[in-house]
């Protein structure tokens, strides 16, 4: 993969590749708890960017992850070339999935990703054209000591 | 409760032990199906119950802090599952009960679902 550095790196992600689904957001994780972050960070910014992760092998043709980290926060934006999303709202909807039989015998297609990823994160954007991509902005406050998980 | 303790309750199997066994203790169970469940209310620390037989729930459990996979009702894991358990020092146990029957008898050992009960 990317020679990645501990405050900025690029994973790339293919859809339907599921062998090593999950590897970018587990080495992002083994980076952020060796630069320090705090562990109940740590564990929600690998859980949104998981969730993340799979949906571009899900639901997408090919992606990158990226990750920033200062002092401040860490960001995650996540690109997709795809079929984008005709309506983020009814996407952004706990249970709403259009995840294919297959894909659901897997234990995805809860319809529970992207408001997993609003809840863990917080700031959290979406934009998506239809026919092109989509893309995700998560961002994580490292600062804030009082913000709630 | 230990999880030695827990094995023994599920008449479990080992398949990996996650570079050892004794010194886990584990604090509470989700048990899903789904793995967006898993993310979304699974808690540090707890054991997970399921059925799916799949690396991405080792996946799952690596992300979110939780040390233990036990699967119900006989599944049987796929070598990619068993093989990235042993990287990840997942530990992954099998038992012949049922899923209902397995988390039965760990609630009434005592331990109790990482989501808040009402
Ligand atoms: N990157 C993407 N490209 C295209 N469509 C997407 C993308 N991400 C999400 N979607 C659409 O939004 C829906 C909801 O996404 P969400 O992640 O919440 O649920 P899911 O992926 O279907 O299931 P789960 O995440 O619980 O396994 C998806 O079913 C899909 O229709
Ligand atoms: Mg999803």
């Amino acid at each position: 993969m990317t020679e990645n550095s501990p405050s900025e790196g690029t994973f790339h992600l293919m859809g339907g590749e599921f062998t090593n689904a999950g590897s970018a957001s587990s080495e992002l994780k083994s980076t952020l708890i060796k630069v320090g972050v705090e562990k109940s960070i740590v564990r929600r910014v690998a859980i949104a960017a998981f969730e993340a992760e799979m949906n571009v092998i899900i639901h997408a043709v090919a992606g990158t992850l990226r990750y920033e980290i200062t002092t401040e926060a860490v960001t995650i934006t996540v690109t997709d070339m795809g079929p984008g999303i005709e309506n983020i709202n009814q996407a952004m909807q706990p249970g709403y999935s259009t995840a294919p039989d297959w894909v659901r015998e897997m234990g995805w297609g809860a319809g529970m990703g992207l408001p997993n990823i609003s809840k863990h994160s917080d700031l959290f954007k979406i934009d998506s054209v239809v026919g092109e991509g989509t893309t995700l902005e998560i961002i994580f406050d490292l600062k804030e000591k009082n913000a709630d998980s | 409760m230990e999880l030695s303790k827990i094995i023994e309750i599920v008449h479990g199997a080992v398949v990996s032990d996650g570079g050892g066994i004794d010194a886990i203790d584990i604090t509470s169970v989700c048990s899903a199906d789904l793995l967006s469940n898993v993310l979304r209310y699974g808690k540090g620390g707890a054991l997970l119950v399921t059925c799916l037989n799949q690396p991405q729930v080792i996946r799952s459990a690596e992300i979110s802090d939780i040390p233990a996979v036990l699967l119900a009702l006989g599944a049987i894991p796929e070598t990619d599952m068993i093989s990235l358990a042993r990287d990840k020092n997942i530990i992954l146990l099998t038992t012949q009960l049922p899923m209902y029957t397995t988390c039965g008898l760990l609630y009434t050992a005592g331990l109790r679902s990482c989501v808040e009960e009402l």
